[in-house]
């Protein structure tokens, strides 16, 4: 009943082509918003904030980009994760060439250098299509890894080969290293995470992020139109890649505080594809749904045995948590291959019309 | 002028002057391509026949030599466990298609790849679940396959053949021609390519594709018993296999993904390729370039033919 | 019959000077030629259909026309400007637009987007202003789209605007293929089998809105058919094709009596 829209009349075009036409979502994301901003940061516990709140944000960034890349354009990539290096390696570097300058602003800035590297591993796409693209996105996944591994220069020759995040300060609050608290770590993750996902959504609602479905659905009939291939495929890398690099670099500076080549490797950009395709290709919604879930099942599944009384190992949930994912993966292809988002806009739907079944 | 002579001149010297390490590489590069070309194999033969483009392959391997050695482990004798693997491999095949396939009739090629990647992460998660996560080691004596190297001294030099790697050479060789007897002489065999020829044609005169998918799925498992046996005795058995099974990726790149002459061809370019680069060049970049060589020459090689190796022109249509 | 200048047809349509000339194009695929030698030319405002029996080359003169196939040989003069070899893209931008035989619709896009879609060529409002959603490239987004709710009028396509078209009946999803080529406002519209698989009822809307289009913007129009009942009474000139090869030219009742053309449709007794 308190969801629908009747008796919202749009007077123009500018207010139908709004992003939320409806009042109601309107209120429901100053709600979301209210949430997150307020409430978490006042009532949250130290440990909800810094290993569900900020990882899932994070994950949410970089399931966006992906999703930008796969879900909006159609170009599936198994190399988001080593994106998401290059974006944690770049910032490391900054911050250790420009000590004195924001290391929010660097963070930020990071996200261009995974940008280039994505248009350059981009570029085979003009060409090459469909299983093919795969393979040309696992040599990027492979030959980063390697980079992150063989050339010193990246982690400052540290003997560990790990980069570890220094203590800075942004207007004399900490804000990165082991000093800085979780609440501000989380707000700024949100700040960055929310304008991100605005921008992107607004991509997506104009002029290029039309060229990305066109690329997506028909790219023959794309390009007989006059969208130029080269031009949306390689955008959609290159903003793909810069919300892995802004994800991976907030990975290490805002939640892990240090990291390895493991945290980017092949199995991270496996993870991403996955809440991409539970959340919902060519979702945003799905991206936010796609990373609770993928982040959260293995604390759940950690939590309930304890709930019943049962004791099993870790690595026994871990194995669980394979065999669940594999088969939701299976699952939501075979009876909803649009995903979680699908299923959010399906309750909306039925809201909408509610009590009455159309 | 020095950068140039390290990469197109002490090559070559170093292959010249010390000719036995060179074939000692060549003979790695030899064992490792083929069974690349036993993974990408297993690929070519799901992917002719049902169209599917089946990422799980490679953990199919490392999932059939688990159970083997598993079953082992839980006191079944090695052959009656190698017996009861390739049960085990039937049943997922015959799962596979019943759950699976079955209900992805008219979709289109990505998401039933996509659907694979996430059979293979149900499937890692099955194995460790049952077998355990820790690393074991093959049943290679157990099993009646030989062990023990061979020395020769060829040039006055010296070249060591593990027997084991022998065994992987001769045991590949009888697999690609069985399934090559298999395919041209028998009726089964007959349909399969009926059905990789033309779905329709081949349902209206008869054939069940699901019966097709399933035994193509069952032989795709075989011949990845066949590798897990042969690469768990080479290394270890444990998951981390899953990244080299991925090597067959590129391979099939080069080689095109419906030939079987093409998947053995492109396994040994990558495994020949990926071995003399690592040991005659990779010093010069810092080592360790085995992990991305092929799929870099993969790149390449797609930037000049989009089709692959044996592939056709692609025409498009509108 | 002569269209060297303006002329003027029976229902009060005009009919210019040659837009395009089609100029011994001869296409090859390895060893099969599906073109050979063949020469036509359209004319401004009129509506020219290509018609001839499967297989013809009909559907690759369409490609080779807007730069998707590349002839071997011959050339293709467009407004003045000759050519033998172009990017689809350069097409698009020099006003040729297109519908496909197997519609080509972007099947996630809803129809509203479908359309907004056939006017990418008039929409360039820089990435950053795309960001944002706000000032030049929120104007331009609502300018472009009060035109496509004109052609969404003028097709009658009100009802499914917010609708993915890859839900949409097979007869509706050929009306927004139609209302995307219109919405780059071509001056050359090229109509691949516009009616395929469709019922009476469904072909005579159709007719209705090629001649509307034809009639109201002023567009020209060259057209694949296969329906003779339709292409007789909607086409002012007809080339017929056989085998890769011309076999006729003329207004719809000289062709039909051209027995080349009897013959070609209905077989030669051997």
């Amino acid at each position: 009943m308190l969801y629908r829209e009747s008796g919202q009349f749009k007077t123009n075009y500018k207010q139908d082509s709004a992003i939320f036409p409806i009042l109601q979502d309107r209120i429901a994301i100053m709600f979301y918003l209210a949430v997150a901003f307020i409430v978490i940061p006042i009532f949250g516990s130290n440990f909800f904030i810094d290993s569900m709140m900020i990882p899932f944000l994070i994950f949410t960034l970089a399931a966006i980009g992906l999703n930008i890349l796969t879900g909006y354009t159609g170009q599936i990539s198994l190399g988001s994760g080593a994106f998401m290096g290059v974006g944690a390696y770049s910032a490391y570097k900054l911050v250790t060439i420009f000590p004195d300058t924001n290391v929010i602003l660097l963070i930020v800035l990071s996200g261009f250098f995974a940008a280039g590297i994505g248009m350059i591993f981009g570029l085979p796409s003009l060409r090459i299509k469909g299983f093919y693209l795969v393979v040309t996105t696992l040599a990027a996944q492979f030959f980063l890894e390697w980079a992150f591994i063989r050339i010193p220069w990246l982690y400052n020759y540290n003997d560990s080969g790990a980069i570890e995040v220094p203590r800075r300060e942004v207007m004399n609050v900490i804000v990165t290293g082991p000093e800085a608290s979780s609440v501000t770590r989380y707000l700024i993750v949100l700040s960055i995470v929310v304008v991100m996902t605005w921008i992107a959504s607004n991509l997506i609602h104009g002029r290029i992020g039309r060229s990305w479905m066109m690329i997506r659905d028909m790219d023959i009939a794309a390009e007989l139109i006059g969208v130029r291939p080269l031009y949306a495929k390689i955008s959609a890398f290159a903003v793909s890649s810069f919300y892995c690099g802004v994800a991976g670099a907030m990975m290490v500076f805002l939640w892990l505080g240090a990291a390895e080549v493991e945290s980017f490797d092949s199995n991270q950009s496996f993870l991403l594809l996955f809440m991409v395709i539970i959340g919902g290709l060519g979702s945003l919604v799905g991206s936010y749904l796609g990373a609770a879930f993928i982040w959260m099942l293995p604390v759940v599944l950690r939590a309930l045995p304890k709930l019943f009384g049962l004791d099993i190992n870790t690595a026994t949930v871990e194995h669980i948590n394979f065999m669940i994912i594999g088969a939701l993966i299976v699952f939501f292809l075979i009876i909803e291959p649009n995903g979680m988002a699908r299923m959010w806009s399906m309750l909306k739907q039925k809201l909408r019309v509610w009590p009455f079944p159309y | 002028m020095d950068l140039l002579y390290q990469i197109f001149i002490a090559p070559f010297i170093d292959m010249v002057s010390t000719p036995d390490f060179l074939l000692q590489v060549l003979w790695e590069g030899f064992v490792t391509g083929t069974l690349y070309s036993l993974i990408a194999l297993g690929f070519v033969l799901i992917f002719k026949a049902s169209g599917v483009f089946n990422f799980a392959q490679g953990i199919m391997v490392v999932f059939s030599a688990l159970t083997l050695v598993g079953l082992y482990q839980a006191g079944v004798p090695a052959y009656l466990a190698l017996i009861l693997t390739i049960g085990v491999m039937a049943l997922l095949a015959i799962s596979v298609e019943r759950l699976v396939l079955r209900h992805m009739v008219n979709q289109s090629e990505l998401i039933l790849f996509m659907v694979t990647i996430g059979l293979s992460y149900f499937l890692i998660g099955l194995g460790q679940f049952i077998f355990g996560g820790e690393t074991k080691s093959m049943i290679t004596e157990q099993l009646g396959l030989p062990t023990g190297s061979t020395e020769f001294e060829p040039f006055g030099g010296i070249l060591i053949l593990q027997h084991i790697d022998i065994a992987a050479v001769v045991i590949a060789g009888i697999l690609v021609a069985g399934l090559a007897f298999f395919f041209s002489k028998t009726r089964i065999g007959r349909a399969l390519r009926a059905v990789a020829d033309d779905h329709q044609a081949a349902l209206s005169v008869g054939i069940s594709l699901n019966q097709i998918w399933a035994i193509v799925w069952f032989a795709a498992g075989i011949v990845a018993l066949a590798t897990g046996i042969m690469w768990g005795a080479r290394s270890d058995v444990s998951f981390a296999l899953q990244i080299v099974a991925l090597k067959a990726l590129p391979v099939l790149i080069l080689g095109g993904f419906t030939s079987i002459p093409g998947a053995i061809v492109g396994g040994l370019i990558i495994g020949f390729g990926e071995k003399l680069f690592e040991v005659y060049w990779g010093g010069l970049l810092g080592g360790g370039v085995e992990g991305w060589f092929a799929y870099v020459i993969a790149l390449i090689f797609l930037m000049f033919r989009p089709q692959g190796l044996f592939g056709d022109k692609i025409i498009e249509r509108v | 019959m002569s269209f060297d200048q303006t002329t003027t047809t029976a229902d009060g349509r005009t009919i210019g000077g040659p837009v395009m000339e089609v100029k011994n194009i001869t296409l090859r695929f390895g060893g099969v030629t599906a073109i050979k030698d063949i020469s036509f030319d359209i004319l401004e405002g009129e509506i020219r259909a290509i018609i001839g029996p499967n297989g013809a080359g009909k559907t690759s003169m369409l490609n080779v026309i807007n730069g998707f196939y590349h002839a071997q040989e011959g050339q293709i003069t467009f407004r003045g400007e000759t050519r033998s070899r172009m990017r689809p893209y350069h097409a698009a931008v020099s006003g040729i637009s297109r519908t496909f035989q197997n519609v080509a619709l972007f099947s996630g896009m809803s129809t509203l987007d479908n359309i907004m879609a056939g006017r990418a060529l008039k929409m360039n409002k820089g990435f950053i202003w795309q960001m944002l959603r706000y000032g030049p490239a929120m104007n331009e987004e609502i300018k472009h789209r009060r035109a496509v709710e004109e052609i969404i009028d003028f097709l009658e396509l009100e009802h499914i605007r917010h609708t993915p078209v890859g839900q949409l009946p097979y007869g509706l999803q050929k009306r927004v293929e139609l209302g995307r080529a219109l919405a780059a406002e071509p001056s050359l519209l090229l109509l691949d089998e516009p009616m395929a698989g469709m019922n009476v009822e469904e072909k005579e809307d159709m007719s209705r809105y090629i001649l509307d289009v034809n009639d109201q913007f002023g567009t020209t129009i060259t057209l694949i058919e296969h329906d003779m009942g339709v292409v007789m009474d909607i086409a002012d000139r007809v080339v017929v094709l056989d085998y890769g090869k011309k076999i006729a030219d003329g207004t719809p009742s000289e062709v039909q009596r051209n027995q080349a053309v009897i013959d070609a449709y209905l077989g030669v007794p051997s």
